[in-house]
């Protein structure tokens, strides 16, 4: 880690947001992962991404489980809402100050080891509840804070740093997603910022479950060759089905690519998405199509990257409840307890 | 782009932008440093290499570094390097033990014409060498117009008499008092070779009505400045006007301020803004409440009886014409005529050079300036050599001494019977500054401290002896604040292409968005494409070979803090701190003249 402050100046010439804020003020405290964590260019990443959706800090809550990446929330935001939870359990703490607050923008970070194994099962509910929140799971395959034992998302037959094998099956968290109903998802890669940036401005902008898998490698022990998460690995094996532009406000929707390659998909808070497509049959709409490519693809050894599957008119748990429009923490006490007689109205009908 | 060559010794030496500006070339961050480590003694040598005075530029130095100097780009002020450079002078121990010693004579005698910075330091590099050096000056004591002309309270005598004795202690022949009225006779003495340092002596005149009428109480600024710090001068009239908006006109009015004038008054044609004068010598008038009146033109000295009452002044205002060039014209309002007693006229200096005969080998332009190479300071008489203000008109004390420098080495070079013209390279060091994971040779955690201010004597005090030094120095405390304000542009970031993995960590950790990792193009279009914006095109791009994605790194040097983050950050090293210690050859030195590798 690094001893000193980063240092408060910054380039004179920084553009600001529409808040007037330049995209510094979104940092938090300075890293103390390891020189080079491809956790740390996710959290520029996310720091870039509310920079450019002019995001209020105080509107944001992020929490997470623990591990590495598990760390991260310090390292951004510093403003913001923050809560540090018990192993595995950043869903269910997620999910409750959600139903709470519905107002909250909701960044859920979480690691291969809080998301695949211990907080499996917290995974797998959030997603098929439908959680309106953006869950990032930064995945290196490996332990990286107990020195380097293979994670449940190490592929089999990747080697570790010390050269053993793995001979368990890995877990494709987005597999697992879009089967549970996730209604935006995507993988990424912490070494192309071109393409993870505007994935996570996206899934801020999803209402209901986005989940984003971003391949991160471990530079102490995930770096190696025989890795399959590896820098040099991924961008060999990177297939990007797309790349996209997210269009805020007033922007018009100025595309310089060829004409039919483009496709815009209009989200619930009216941002749009500007889809480039790279693979021209590749269909985004398609929860199906989507598992049969992924599959395909993961079977000769590629990584599958790009929005693969987005459904707008998603809906989230709060619908799925039908809650109150009000978040239920600024609800005043006379609405919470309406009194014995609405009570006895309830009981009557139940009897 | 191409890929930037690090080891041509400009490039890293433009990044440290004080030194670059500096004319003498002066180790500015390294100095800083010591100074911060209290190794007041080894500051002030590093200093003395380069630009000979110390104690006396750091107090009087037109500081071309000050501007350039990256923290001004940062926030709001630059370091105080000047200030700086006197707190090495000041809290130096005896350094006597140093200095060269005076070298058996080589049997070449070499004369030098006044005795002021430029000559001065051309015997300071000549004489350790053996050369015998005599320096003729017109006024007794050595200085030349850092003596004559430069208010004792800005400047007092003891720095002067330290610093040009540290000269003259080097087995220099020094003959005061002794002008050198013609050249013919001064080559007729065979010298091996000459060098006129005679500075720029004379007043410029201001010939408008009135100005031989009221003569008495019309006096030329450098002249009447000399007067004054040579004793001859004690009083002035209680309404003075300071004509003239230069550095001679701020110490002109300072100092009437001090011999009995009350109402002392500075008029300049050009606006404020424009003026000559260091800001921080305009800050300083203005502070002993002397009004700077601008846009105004003389146009008419009024007197009685042959005597001055007063100065009259046409109102201009300033035209731009279809060039953006400048023209002052009248402004319609009706004339003002400020009265006053006594006019004191500091509206520039020319050169003169009365004592050099027409055949004496030595050619002159049509502006009567002699004939001067820039770059080896000789004349069109192989033999005879010109520098400071003589060779290319007023500048300051540390254009003459760098001037002096490069004079020394062409002398000593035709005297070794080397070819003059070429010059050698500077002497450059390279070392990485890493001490562990996370540790640095140098401070790296960048202060937020704003500019600290020198402490002043109290004004009513200060204004009462005209001896008094005004300036007060900082304190080592407020040194120490200062000099941590430096950015350490000498401890460079050195990138290594083969090592980098494209991570990102450095582009992500930098406070300044200075690195970005994108697909090569031409410099414009680069330009364009930085993380952050990048509007200054003198500032150059330190570009990477391609990397394994085909891309390239692109560093903004612009603003880098030199924080060392990126170094911190990376994890294969690709990234060091090197420290870059530039020092310029001077006569003697051994260093070779090809081009080499600087790493």
């Amino acid at each position: 880690m690094t001893y000193i402050a980063k240092p408060k100046f910054h380039h004179p010439g920084l553009k600001k947001n529409e808040l007037g804020y330049t995209h510094r003020d979104y940092e938090g405290k300075i890293s103390t992962l390891c020189a080079g964590c491809g956790h740390d260019s996710i959290t520029a990443s996310i720091i870039e991404a509310c920079y450019e959706l002019s995001i209020e800090p105080h509107r944001v809550a992020k929490i997470s489980g623990i591990g590495c990446s598990s760390k991260t929330p310090d390292y951004f935001l510093g403003n913001s809402h923050g809560f540090n939870s018990v192993h595995g359990r950043m869903p269910s703490v997620l999910t409750g100050a959600n139903l709470a607050n519905r107002d909250l923008i909701y960044l859920g970070v979480s690691g291969d080891g809080d998301s695949a194994s211990i907080g499996f099962g917290q995974f797998a509910h959030s997603i098929r509840r439908g959680v309106n929140m953006t869950y990032i799971v930064e995945n290196n395959g490996v332990y990286g804070l107990t020195k380097g034992q293979f994670s449940a998302t190490a592929d089999r037959g990747s080697k570790s740093k010390k050269g053993v094998t793995n001979t368990d099956n890995a877990i494709d968290l987005v597999a697992i997603a879009l089967q549970l109903g996730a209604t935006f998802v995507a993988r990424s890669f912490s070494g192309d910022k071109g393409q993870l940036v505007p994935l996570i401005a996206a899934a801020i902008g999803h209402k209901g479950a986005s989940f984003i898998d971003v391949i991160s490698p471990c530079i102490a022990f995930n770096n190696h060759a025989g890795s399959t998460k590896s820098f040099d690995y991924v961008r060999e094996h990177n297939d990007a089905v797309n790349r996209l532009d997210v269009l805020v406000g007033r922007d018009p929707i100025a595309v310089d690519y060829a004409p039919g390659t483009v496709q815009v998909v209009e989200q619930h808070d009216g941002s749009k998405i500007a889809l480039r497509k790279i693979d021209a049959d590749y269909d985004p709409h398609d929860r199906l199509g989507a598992q049969t490519f992924l599959a395909k693809h993961a079977a000769k050894g590629q990584i599958v990257t790009g929005l693969l599957y987005v459904d707008p008119d998603a809906e989230d748990l709060h619908e799925h409840l039908n809650t109150v429009e009000t978040p239920l923490n600024t609800l005043e006490a006379d609405t919470l307890c309406p009194g014995s007689a609405a009570l006895d109205k309830i009981n009557a009908s139940l009897r | 782009m191409k890929p930037t060559d690090i080891a041509a010794p400009d490039y890293f030496h433009k990044v440290v932008d004080c030194q670059w500006a500096c004319p003498a070339h002066t180790p500015v961050p390294e100095y800083i440093r010591l100074i911060a480590q209290g190794r007041y003694s080894d500051a002030y040598m590093i200093n003395w290499k380069s630009n000979v005075f110390p104690g006396i530029l750091g107090r009087t130095c037109d500081r071309p570094c000050e501007p350039a100097c990256r923290r001004g780009r940062v926030e709001d002020n630059p370091v105080a390097i000047c200030r700086l450079k006197r707190v090495a002078a000041d809290f130096k121990d005896d350094i006597r033990q140093r200095l060269p010693r005076p070298s058996p004579r080589n049997g070449k005698r070499v004369a030098l014409v006044g005795g002021g910075p430029a000559s001065l330091s051309v015997a300071r590099d000549l004489a350790p060498l053996g050369y015998h050096c005599t320096v003729f000056d017109a006024d007794p004591e050595a200085g030349g117009m850092m003596r004559s002309q430069i208010p004792k309270f800005r400047l007092p005598n003891s720095v002067i008499d330290e610093e040009t004795g540290y000269i003259l202690g080097l087995g220099v022949d020094f003959k005061g008092g002794h002008r050198i009225e013609s050249m013919k006779s001064l080559l007729a003495e065979k010298f091996d070779a000459i060098f006129v340092g005679s500075g720029a002596p004379r007043g410029r005149e201001l010939d408008i009505p009135g100005r031989k009428e009221a003569a008495a109480n019309i006096h030329i600024g450098i002249e009447w400045l000399a007067n004054v710090s040579f004793g001859h001068v004690d009083k002035i009239g209680k309404r003075v006007i300071v004509l003239g908006g230069g550095n001679t006109a701020m110490d002109c009015c300072r100092t009437a301020r001090r011999l009995g004038g009350e109402k002392v008054t500075v008029v300049v044609r050009s606006g404020f803004e424009e003026m000559k004068a260091s800001p921080w010598e305009k800050e300083d008038a203005l502070h002993e409440d002397i009004p700077i009146l601008n846009y105004m033109v003389p146009v008419a000295f009024k007197h009685v009886a042959g005597k001055l009452i007063g100065v009259t002044f046409q109102h201009v205002k300033p035209e731009y014409d279809a060039k953006g060039r400048r023209n002052l014209v009248p402004s319609g309002d009706p004339d003002q005529t400020i009265p006053c007693d006594d006019v004191l006229v500091a509206v520039g200096q020319e050169n003169a050079f009365p004592w050099i005969e027409q055949d004496c080998g030595i050619e002159f332009d049509k502006w009567h300036m002699p004939k001067v190479d820039p770059t080896t300071f000789v004349s069109t008489n192989p033999k005879v050599f010109f520098g400071g203000d003589a060779a290319f008109g007023p500048k300051n004390i540390i254009w003459a001494v760098a001037h002096g420098h490069d004079a020394a080495l062409s002398i000593h070079k035709m005297l070794s019977g080397e070819d003059i013209t070429e010059r050698p390279l500077p002497e450059v060091q390279i070392s990485s500054q890493k001490m562990g994971i996370h540790e640095w040779s140098y401070d790296n955690d960048i202060s937020n401290d704003k500019r600290f201010k020198v402490p002043h004597r109290d004004k009513v005090i200060a204004l009462k002896d005209i001896r008094a030094e005004v300036e007060l120095g900082y304190d080592v405390k407020l040194a120490l604040g200062e000099a941590e304000r430096c950015l350490n542009c000498d401890v460079q970031t050195v990138f290594s292409t083969s090592l980098c993995i494209e991570c990102d960590a450095c582009a992500d950790i930098c406070p300044m968005d200075c690195i970005t990792f994108t697909d090569n193009g031409e410099e414009d279009d680069l330009r364009q494409r930085l993380k952050a914006p990048s509007p200054r095109p003198d500032q150059d791009l330190y570009v990477s070979s391609d990397l394994k994605t085909g891309r390239v790194m692109v560093k903004d040097e612009d603003v880098c803090l030199h924080c060392g983050l990126c170094a911190e950050r990376c994890p294969t090293g690709a990234w060091d701190m090197q420290k870059y210690f530039i020092d310029m050859t001077h006569a003697g030195s051994t260093c070779p003249t090809k081009s080499r590798s600087a790493a």
